[in-house]
């Protein structure tokens, strides 16, 4: 499977926009807590406590906020300065999941934007790296 | 018609699990790794190996029957050189098939308690000529030496015919390009280095500033390059930075560019290459997918027909994308000098 190169219409950023973000929000933090407590994101979350993140999810006009505990990931608002925002549109943020690009490569094309503390950056890139999902019965849909 | 050579062993990088299982999947001979601390030159935060994960890669290595290659190559710092020992104690424990040395003291403790050990010393070393690399031969039974980046293809044949150390060469991969083992640009900005702390222009000193115009980065405080909208950016390291030299900003060290040594293929197997390194353990597994493929189908390409050997576009198109700032170059290795 390739993800095509789209871009989601502009209407759909204003409509999805104006739409509270919380659902999605609340659908990724839940998502990251069941990942990391299956193991599967072998977070060391030491290093991501008491941190505010934001994904900008651009084309769709979207802003999940969350921030990370000791424990767990929550839904947070994080206000204009998280420590960490990634910004790219949905099908970057697809393909980097997907493993069909490497962040890197999305980054030196200006197609992703990491803003806040880089070394935070550095961290979460690296832990969605070492995400083995061939150990997962997720492996059917990753590109691995 | 001449004795065909060996092919040169495909030595892929891996930062994490999944990049190790991508570099076997797709065709490496061998991959090197690193454990999480300072003992390796890219300790990148959350980058890197456990004892957990490096017993899984190396497994999963040893039944594919793919080569690990463990990389201890900074300089062990005074005071407490425990770390770096204990490193090498790990990866003999672990059953590493080599251990990657650039340290001369760690070279000898390595030979001294672990008679066994294979030993290949590292680019950081900096031996560029072959009496460097007989003399850790003799010393250390070194079994094979990583080539800097600095010498022409001339040269590199002038060091295989001259030693009986298997010899590694860059073939894809960002340019570090000084002086390997020798470059202090990054302590002279940040107080941390490759050779010291096992990274060039550290992430925590790394800020990037998204100005309405241009993307600046800054390396501790330092303005390192603003990229203009639509411009490929590439990393903050000090030596692929534009800078103000007599009124002119430009590259003035370096172009942001990837080594990609594919043109050259039949060259490098012909004067008896042992190994053919890919650059990048802090890239993703992705990267590593790519090139890992891209490097196994040119190398077997210009093995089976060296003669008609020529570099298709999907192959270099598969690379640029990947390279930093999408340029490319041949590096040192077509250079005129001798
Ligand atoms: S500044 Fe450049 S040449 Fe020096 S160590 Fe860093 S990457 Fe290598």
């Amino acid at each position: 499977m390739r993800i095509p190169e789209l871009t989601l219409p502009a209407s759909m950023a204003s409509l999805l926009g104006r739409l509270p973000a919380t659902p999605p929000c609340w659908a990724l933090v839940t998502t990251l807590n069941q990942l990391k407590k299956r193991d599967i994101l072998p977070a060391d979350m030491s290093l991501l406590a008491g941190h505010s993140f934001e994904v900008h999810v651009q084309d769709a006009g979207l802003r999940l906020g969350f921030s990370a505990d000791e424990k767990n990931f929550k839904v947070a608002s994080v206000g204009d300065t998280p420590d960490l925002r990634l910004s790219a549109n949905l099908a970057d943020f697809a393909r980097m999941m997907l493993r069909e690009e490497d962040p890197d490569t999305l980054f030196f094309n200006r197609k992703l934007i990491i803003e806040g503390d880089t070394e935070l950056g550095l961290i979460v890139k690296n832990l969605l790296d070492s995400v083995d999902w061939s150990s997962t019965p997720l492996q059917r849909f990753m590109a691995v | 018609m001449p004795a065909t050579r060996p092919l040169p062993e495909l030595v892929c990088p891996a930062g994490s699990l999944p990049a190790l299982k991508a570099a076997v999947d797709n065709g490496a001979d061998t991959v090197y790794l690193g454990l999480k601390n300072d003992t390796n030159a890219r300790n990148f935060a959350g980058l890197n190996f456990d004892d957990r994960t490096a017993r899984e890669g190396i497994r999963y290595a040893h039944q594919h029957e793919r080569k690990v290659l463990l990389a201890i190559n900074t300089y062990a710092q005074g005071g407490d050189i425990s770390r770096w020992h204990r490193a090498i104690d790990e990866g003999a424990d672990l059953g590493v098939d080599a251990i990657i040395l650039a340290d001369i003291g760690l070279m000898e403790y390595a030979r001294r308690r672990y008679p066994e050990l294979r030993l290949h010393m590292s680019v950081q070393s900096s031996a560029t000529n072959y009496e460097a690399i007989n003399l850790a031969q003799e010393l250390f039974d070194i079994r094979r030496a990583v080539l800097p980046r600095v010498l022409t293809l001339d040269q590199v044949k002038q060091v295989i015919d001259h030693t009986r150390v298997e010899i590694e060469v860059f073939g894809f991969g960002s340019l570090c390009v000084m002086v390997e083992g020798r470059c202090l640009l990054s302590s002279y900005a940040t107080g941390e280095s490759p050779n010291s702390h096992g990274v060039c222009s550290p992430a925590k000193f790394v800020r990037w500033e998204h100005g309405s115009q241009a993307l600046g980065a800054r390396l501790n405080g330092i303005l390192i390059d603003e990229y203009q909208q639509g411009e490929p950016a590439g990393y903050p390291t000090l030596c692929k930075g534009r800078f103000e030299v007599e009124g002119d900003t430009y590259y003035a060290l370096e172009e942001p560019t990837s080594l990609n040594v594919m043109a050259m293929l039949p060259q490098i197997i012909d004067i008896g290459v042992a190994a053919i390194k890919v650059e990048g353990r802090q890239r993703s597994p992705a990267y590593v997918a790519q090139v890992t493929r891209t490097l196994r189908e040119a190398l077997d390409t210009a093995g089976r027909e060296p003669q008609r050997f020529s570099v298709k576009p999907g192959w270099t198109q598969a690379l640029s994308k990947l390279a930093e700032g999408q340029q490319q170059t041949l590096g040192a290795y077509n250079r005129p000098w001798k």
